[in-house]
């Protein structure tokens, strides 16, 4: 499939790894794994320069997939350990991808965390407000009316948890809302989450076909957002107050300074720290 | 009348600075060329509380306390009863305090100790500026026998940034105190010291702990404050930094362990430091680590428990858990050290196991060796290093990163080697990482993480052994100071007795134990856990000769010499 | 998102035009080969062959394309500037699509096949009726040519098939429980 083109130097294939998904036909994290690989390539970065890191869940399968260095970890702790690569090595583009039970239920405290600490890395939420590994519990962005849950049949009653006001509020740098069956806008989300400094969150849209297949008219639903992009956070805020949860695009474009320590050593050796010991 | 060892304890409340009469005694007498040792104990207030400093001076290397204290000097006595059980005393001992001190506590009068006053409020009144720790500490100097040099030398350098008026009423303190010591009734005199060739080191065990990182190559270390084992962070974190590392503090003890998880993983050694608690919150990732085969180091400083227990008190608690809080079958390492200069080899060789075997290790320390001060001779870097097993050349073809290999230990990649790439999962897998739940890859994957802990040589440090005889204590932790002493009393009495302290306490020797041990007759089994932890690791681990005794007792009250002696002796 | 005007067919160079050929044709091939191994996955041989031989016959398209654009050099084009009338090329089978299921029919998988293909058939059309460019209208209607090709051999594959009878997605199993 070789033309003579201005192409850049990689295509998402070579993002993809020979492991074949398990996800159901008609789920909306194949087309994430799309949309990630097509911005890989977008960004010609190179393959073994990217780490991708999950926790537990459907969506949290993805690293397996892909030909990058991939962290598939425990339950709600993707963010740690792209902390720790990231600040470790901040020359590898990092990104944390996983579904909304792992991101805003056990591992919650990191989300707020990361937002707050500003790592330059890309954090990407497959949210189709059901636990589907586990078999269709509710999660935190459910709508407390929900009742095909048997863990829940009444519902859980309780409002959902709205993750870009706590991503606003926290201090996320980069705020984006896509849908998953809009792979190509979906790569240009993902691209500029990359490309802007600091910890960006984007919220994907992903239907799960098996336990809310009422999600395949989400792709109806969604709307491209009739405001541009701010990098006011009050703005943001404000039409977060307003919004349908359908709006897709970037929402929020901050100026923070990324959390980064310095890695310059001013000692030649561990025995000039000795010093201090001797009396 | 002269001794080899002396034990002093200061005692007063908040703002009578106790603390820094005892730290500004423990480096004179380093100065002075005496090893010392420092414990603390103070109330549950942050400020203000009534503190203890138990100190004890020594002519050769000392890192535990002794049966009893031979003076206890208190600025005032506010609650200063409450710590009386930590402050065994004879009616040898000798108690100071000051008259206008507020009431003295019954339960000291109760030990029968010779009693004497010093007017600290009222010579301090006659000094100006003139500070009651500095009397206490120029008294007690006076009364062992410190020179006066090496004391004011020590006022001089701590006190350089307060100013000239600061440093001349401390140093006219001291001297007060001294003189007045002249006219106390008498106690031990420190014996000459022995002399040093080399200048003494002043380090906590927590500090040593952040040494033997950072000799070991650490150089991303996350951090989450908790109690006894914070100044393991506090310690690194300029540190690292002086070296070109990081350390960050995290959200929780959650993020800690998995952000050095990943740090480790992009290719650099990294450690965390914590206590009961936060071991407990760890456990889930630990088995991350062993599963993934990603090396990381977790210092676990102990402290009374269950749940909060008592934070800042010591306990060899944390054994079961270290062992086997994790789910799964997950073989993984468990080294402790057995004193407080320990704290830097052990840490240092948990470091380069841990790299070496690309698995999670855990240092179990203590309370008591952590927050303890000593000085000791300076440790010699042992060479030890996080030194990794990586793919070389290109990568041929589908990169398999968990490869079984014979040693059990694969080529690790790390993210920026072109054609590695793989991801690393707590899911079983088989060689490639890829996820499998099949019967042949599990047992295959297991049988690997279990084999390259098994059939690595890990030297003559798994265990520290001394002395012979048929009749052998069996120890570890911070339990081994007081045990060593204990047997040379025995020794000194006629015995014959030998010493095994259990270093590498995870995986189990059996063979070199059973060596260690060959002609035992008796085994005493020494530790500071209720439900006798180790003894139950042992009885379920190794093949303990001849019959077996365990004392066994909780914090937070220190295993004394004298106790294990005694069992030693009614044995015979 | 961005959605080209409608009375603008976006393609203003032959070249350009090849190179959304091309990538339409690419990205057909991958889906289908996507849907494939979806389908080999979740245990639906029949639809997984048909999706398979689906996949090589798209690869012939790409084989055409490529042979068409020979001493062109073709511009690189960010996957979201495309000129498709749709977010999505206009030839890959659509994830949205209602008959997407493991448990699918031919006849669903082919119903896809066929909205994939007319939609393409749809671009080049726009693009002979709208295109101010006698060489970009001319290549148009030559690709035109190759999908309408597809589209009559595929009305020929579904008129062999009936609609699945309502049901034909019923599982009597739970769904299986992961980790």
């Amino acid at each position: 499939m070789e033309a003579t083109s201005t192409c850049p130097s990689y295509s998402a294939r070579d993002y993809k790894s020979e492991v074949k998904p398990v996800w159901c036909p008609g789920c909306g994290d194949y087309s994430v794994l799309g949309s990630i690989t097509k911005a890989l390539a977008e960004l010609s970065i190179p393959p073994e320069r990217v780490a991708l890191v999950s926790g537990i869940g459907c969506s949290s399968r993805l690293p397996a997939y892909t030909n990058v260095f991939g962290f598939h970890g425990v339950h709600g702790r993707a963010l740690p350990i792209a902390t720790g690569i990231k600040v470790s090595r901040p020359e590898l583009t990092v990104i944390a991808s996983g579904g909304d039970g792992d991101g805003f239920s056990i591992g919650g405290n990191h989300f707020m965390h990361a937002c707050r600490r500003n790592v330059d890395m890309t954090y990407i939420v497959m949210d189709n407000e059901v636990y589907g590994m586990t078999k269709g519990q509710a999660s935190p962005t459910t709508a407390p009316d929900w009742e095909k849950s048997k863990l829940t049949p009444q519902g859980t009653g309780i409002n959902p948890f709205h993750p870009l006001v706590i991503a606003l509020a926290a201090g996320a740098n980069f705020i984006a809302r896509g849908f998953s069956g809009d792979q190509n806008g979906t790569a240009q989300l993902i691209t500029e989450a990359i490309r802007h400094p600091g910890f960006s969150f984007v919220q994907l849209l992903s239907p799960c076909v098996t336990f809310r297949p009422e999600q395949r008219d989400w792709k109806d639903m969604v709307h491209p957002a009739a405001v541009d992009p701010t990098d006011d956070p009050a703005r943001a805020a404000r039409r977060l107050m307003t919004d349908d949860g359908f709006n897709v695009g970037v929402l929020y474009r901050g100026s923070r300074k990324p959390f980064q320590p310095e890695r310059q050593a001013s000692v030649d050796s561990v025995a000039d720290l000795e010093k201090e010991f001797v009396l | 009348m002269t001794a080899r060892s002396v034990s002093i304890t200061f005692a007063g409340s908040g703002g009578a600075g106790v603390m820094t009469a005892g730290n500004m005694l423990l480096d004179a007498a380093g100065r002075a060329g005496w090893y010392a040792y420092m414990t603390r104990s103070s109330g549950a207030q942050i400020r203000g509380g009534e503190a203890a400093a138990m100190m004890r001076l020594s002519t050769s290397p000392v890192q535990s306390h002794d049966d009893h204290f031979d003076v206890l000097v208190a600025i005032d006595w506010q609650n200063v009863g409450r710590f009386s059980a930590e402050i065994p005393m004879t009616s040898d001992g000798l108690v100071l305090g000051d008259p206008d001190g507020g009431d003295f506590p019954e339960q000291i009068g109760a030990k029968g100790a010779r009693c004497a006053d010093i007017p600290f409020k009222k010579m301090a009144k006659e000094i100006e500026g003139g500070r009651p720790n500095m009397i206490a500490l120029g008294a007690v100097a006076g009364l062992v026998g410190l020179p006066e040099d090496a004391v004011l030398g020590v006022v001089r350098d701590s006190l350089a940034k307060k100013g000239e008026a600061a440093r001349t009423a401390s140093e006219a303190s001291v001297r007060a105190g001294m003189a007045f010591a002249a006219g106390l009734p008498a106690c031990p005199r420190l014996a000459a010291a022995e002399g040093q060739s080399e200048r003494l080191w002043s380090i906590t065990g927590n500090e040593a702990a952040g040494l033997g990182a950072v000799r070991g190559g650490i150089r991303f270390v996350a951090a989450y404050p908790i109690t006894p084992g914070t100044e393991v962070l506090e310690w690194l974190a300029p540190n690292l930094a002086k070296l070109g590392g990081v350390l960050v503090q995290a959200e929780d003890e959650l993020a800690s362990i998995n952000q050095i998880i990943g740090a480790s993983y992009a290719g650099v050694p990294s450690l965390t430091a914590t206590s009961g608690p936060g071991l407990a919150l760890m456990t889930e990732s630990l088995g991350l680590a062993v599963a993934s085969e990603t090396p990381i180091t977790v210092v676990n400083v102990m402290r009374g428990g269950p749940s909060t227990g008592i934070p800042v008190k010591s306990e060899q608690s944390d054994l079961n858990i270290a062992l086997y809080g994790l789910h799964g079958d997950a073989p993984h390492l468990v080294v402790a050290p057995n004193s407080l200069a320990d704290c830097a080899f052990s840490t240092q060789w948990a470091v380069h196991l841990a790299d070496s075997l690309q698995t999670a290790a855990i240092v179990l320390s203590d309370q008591s060796l952590g927050q303890s001060r000593a000085t000791i001779a300076p440790p010699l870097d042992p060479g030890f290093r996080a030194i990794r097993l990586m793919p070389e050349g290109e990568a041929a073809e589908r990169y398999r990163r968990y490869t079984n290999t014979a040693s059990g230990v694969s080529p690790m990649a790390v993210p920026g080697m072109k054609g590695y790439q793989y991801t690393a999962d707590g899911l079983e897998h088989n060689e490639y990482g890829t996820p499998s739940s099949a019967a042949a890859d599990h047992s295959a994957q297991l049988d690997k993480r279990l084999r390259k802990l098994a059939v690595h040589d890990y030297g003559q440090h798994w265990a520290d052994i001394e002395g012979d005889g048929d009749i052998a204590v069996l120890t570890w932790g911070s339990t081994t100071g007081p045990v060593r002493e204990a047997l040379e009393r025995f020794r000194a009495s006629g015995g014959r007795a030998r010493l095994v302290s259990i270093r590498l306490i995870s995986p189990v020797r059996p063979e070199q134990l059973a060596a260690a041990l060959a002609g035992v007759a008796r085994v005493l089994v020494v530790e500071q856990s209720h439900g006798a932890q180790f003894h139950r690791y042992l009885r379920a681990h190794y093949d303990l000769p001849g019959s077996v005794r365990a004392f066994h007792r909780p914090g937070p009250l220190p295993i004394r010499p004298n106790e294990i002696f005694r069992q030693l002796a009614d044995w015979s | 998102m961005s959605k080209p005007d409608p009375q603008e067919t976006g393609i203003h160079s032959v070249e350009h035009l090849l190179a959304h050929a091309l990538a339409m044709e690419v990205e057909a091939v991958e889906r289908y080969e996507s849907l494939a191994d979806q389908m080999e996955t979740h245990n639906n041989r029949e639809v997984a062959a048909l999706f398979r031989k689906l996949a090589e016959i798209e690869k012939l398209h790409v084989d055409n394309v490529n042979d068409i654009s020979e001493g062109h050099t073709l511009p690189h084009i960010a996957p979201w500037e495309y000129s498709w009338e749709a977010p999505e090329s206009p030839e890959a089978p659509s994830v949205s699509a209602e008959g997407l299921h493991y448990m699918m029919h031919p006849y669903h998988a082919i119903s896809m096949a066929l909205e994939a293909e007319r939609r393409g058939v749809d671009f080049y059309d726009r693009l002979v009726a709208q295109s101010e460019r006698e060489d970009i209208r001319k290549l148009a209607a030559e690709l035109c040519e190759t999908e309408r090709e597809h589209v009559t051999l595929l009305e020929a594959w579904l008129s062999r098939f009936q609609p699945p009878p309502k049901g034909w997605n019923e599982d009597p199993d739970p769904p299986l429980l992961q980790g």
